[in-house]
């Protein structure tokens, strides 16, 4: 259990976390979402004690980072890929970390082993690529058996197949009743490895929910329908119980009806449609949309072409179709 | 997911404690090159510059002058080179710190040791323990080859003659202390080329500016130089060469060079608590 009560930090003029309360509940994935730059880095380091908070305190199982009795027990974090000494190996380097808090090493060979490394764990992690570093950051944070663990972005750099990897073992530590808090940037992956999901942006609490209620508020179908007679096709949809709206541009967004039964509709009052089209919104889109206004870094322009693309994937194919 | 979950034995007691932190620093000192490359070069440099020295002094005793013979150390000139040894010390010094910051390990570092001024301390005390065994065995090693290539033809020093051994064991003394004031300098400053710069404008630079003083001013700030108190330390005949800087008995000397590693020590515990890391 992870209680974060009013954290706030700032960087000379930079609020990096504002007046920032969540809970990480034990027995599920709860996913840290923000844009980059939101503060989820800031807020992890502080629950590990690494940076100080001006106002506000985070816990762990009811105590202050700095007064845990074996922190390597009760918490495992992996807060940056690749920090770690180059010329080190990867067994040196774990078993420096284990002998502090009294684990021995028979536990250093054993997360080695967890996570592939094994073969390599007397090579200088100097020599190692970004995703090995990663999982030699999962290792450490594994040494003490912790029941807390902190993950940030964990599969940045990794490989289709380690994502996968990381994804099962974050569900593992889930379904054994570990409090698991992992951040990202990419919604998609958090719809897919999250049960909760703690949104941020700009320091900010933005949203606290399970993701399915998310996914249920943010990937509603609707259909943009355009006419040219707008009072009867009004008149119509209501006679049918629907909810719609009008946009700016004159088009109705209806929801609860298919495409299928607005244009059988229009073609029983006889009402010409010019545009039918079904719309989906993606867990990415309703993402963007949720922390817009905190997005501090965006890219002016870009390529249309390429967004749509990478979007496609995101979306979501609605319940029953 | 078996293997995930692990039986590592309860540890004993409710905290983790000193004995595990020192355990694990003397991982982290031993298992990188840089320790072995520095401890190597301050063994080359020492005894390297002493077997010069002794060697150059030898082949023109014969000729030397009065003065000279009056104020020949030769337990001192054995030890000259630990004057260029301190510096590759001081490197290792400032490494076992600043690496921690330059890789971010020192992240990971805390988060198992959140007791900041315990991991400063069980930090410094590997320090000083492997300098000071690499201090002593390099200080021995330059006085017994810089004395057996005197022998033939110069007078030279043996340790059962008054206060050789304690100039000898002075200067093993004096690379683990300066080390130790280095690597407090780099917890202050925690960026590698930050750290040396200032070892090495303490060190040697500090001491050119002072050269340049009017000598009342000098004779009193040169006694607090690093390098006058190593010299003090290592000296067995003291009689004064012409223009040199009076300086402080070995004891008290140590005893200063001590109260400088322990204030930047001091500093650099404050500002590694006060800081986020």
């Amino acid at each position: 259990m992870i209680e974060v009560t009013g954290i706030t930090k700032r960087y000379g003029d930079t609020l990096a976390v504002d007046d920032l309360s969540f809970e990480v509940k034990p027995g599920q994935i709860t996913g840290f979402l923000g844009p980059n730059g939101s503060g989820k880095s800031t807020t992890m380091r502080m629950i590990m004690g690494l940076d100080s908070p001006d106002a506000g305190q985070a816990t762990i199982n009811g105590q202050t980072y700095g007064t845990l009795g074996w922190p390597l027990r009760e918490v495992g974090g992996l807060l940056e890929a690749k920090a770690i000494h180059p010329g080190r190996s990867a067994l040196n380097h774990l078993w420096a970390l284990a002998q502090t808090n009294d684990i021995p090493h028979s536990r250093v060979d054993e997360v080695l082993e967890v996570v592939g490394l094994t073969s390599v764990a007397r090579k200088r992690v100097g020599t190692f690529s970004l995703g090995m570093g990663q999982r030699l950051g999962i290792a450490a944070a594994l040494l003490g058996d912790p029941s807390v663990l902190l993950f940030d972005e964990p599969i940045n750099g990794l490989d289709p197949e380690g994502i996968r990897w990381v994804r099962n073992l974050l569900k593992g530590f889930g379904k054994e009743g570990r409090t698991v808090f992992v951040s990202s940037h990419l919604m998609s992956e958090m719809a897919l490895t999250a049960d909760h999901l703690v949104v941020i942006g700009r320091g900010r609490l933005i949203a606290e929910m399970p993701v399915s209620e998310f996914i249920a508020q943010s990937s509603q179908q609707f259909v943009r329908v355009r006419t040219n007679q707008p009072k009867e096709l009004r008149e119509a949809l209501q006679s049918t119980g629907a909810t719609f709206v009008e946009e700016e541009d004159g088009a109705l967004s209806v929801s609860d009806l298919s495409a299928e039964e607005i244009g059988d509709i229009a073609l029983a009052r006889q009402i010409v449609i010019h545009e039918l089209s079904p719309q989906l919104a993606s867990l990415e889109e309703a993402f963007m949309e949720l922390t817009h206004d905190s997005v501090d870094y965006r890219g002016e322009g870009g390529f249309p072409a390429d967004n749509d693309l990478a979007n496609k994937d995101d979306r979501l194919t609605p319940a029953g179709k | 997911m078996t293997l995930i979950t692990s039986t590592i034995p309860a540890p004993t007691g409710p905290h983790y404690r000193l004995a595990g932190v020192l355990r694990s620093e003397w991982t982290k000192i031993r298992s990188v090159r840089s320790t072995t490359w520095t401890l190597v070069a301050t063994i080359v440099i020492t005894i390297g510059i002493g077997v010069l020295a002794t060697s150059t002094e030898a082949s023109r005793w014969a000729n030397a002058s009065l003065s000279d013979r009056l104020t020949f150390d030769p337990t001192n000139l054995s030890l000259a080179g630990l004057l260029f040894g301190q510096l590759a010390i001081g490197i290792l010094g400032v490494l076992v710190i600043s690496a921690e910051y330059g890789t971010g390990t020192i992240r990971a570092t805390l988060a198992a040791v959140p007791n900041r001024p315990l991991f400063l301390a069980a930090k410094a005390a590997v320090f000083t323990a492997v300098a000071l065994i690499m201090g002593e065995i390099v200080s021995f090693g330059a006085f017994f080859i810089g004395q057996t290539i005197l022998s033939g033809s110069a007078p030279h020093a043996m340790l059962g003659q008054p206060g050789v051994l304690r100039a000898v064991a002075g200067g093993g003394l004096y690379l683990a202390v300066l080390g130790l004031f280095a690597l407090g300098l780099a917890s202050i400053i925690r960026h590698t080329a930050g750290a040396i710069s200032a070892f090495v404008g303490v060190l040697l630079i500090f001491p050119l500016i002072t050269q340049a003083l009017p000598s009342s001013i000098r004779n009193v700030i040169g006694k607090f130089e690093p390098a006058t108190i190593g010299n003090a330390m290592t000296s067995v005949n003291t009689h004064l060469q012409a223009g040199a800087v009076p300086s402080l008995s070995p004891w008290v000397g140590l005893a200063v060079l001590c109260g400088y590693a322990a204030a930047v020590l001091g500093i650099g515990g404050l500002l590694l608590v006060r800081r986020d890391a």
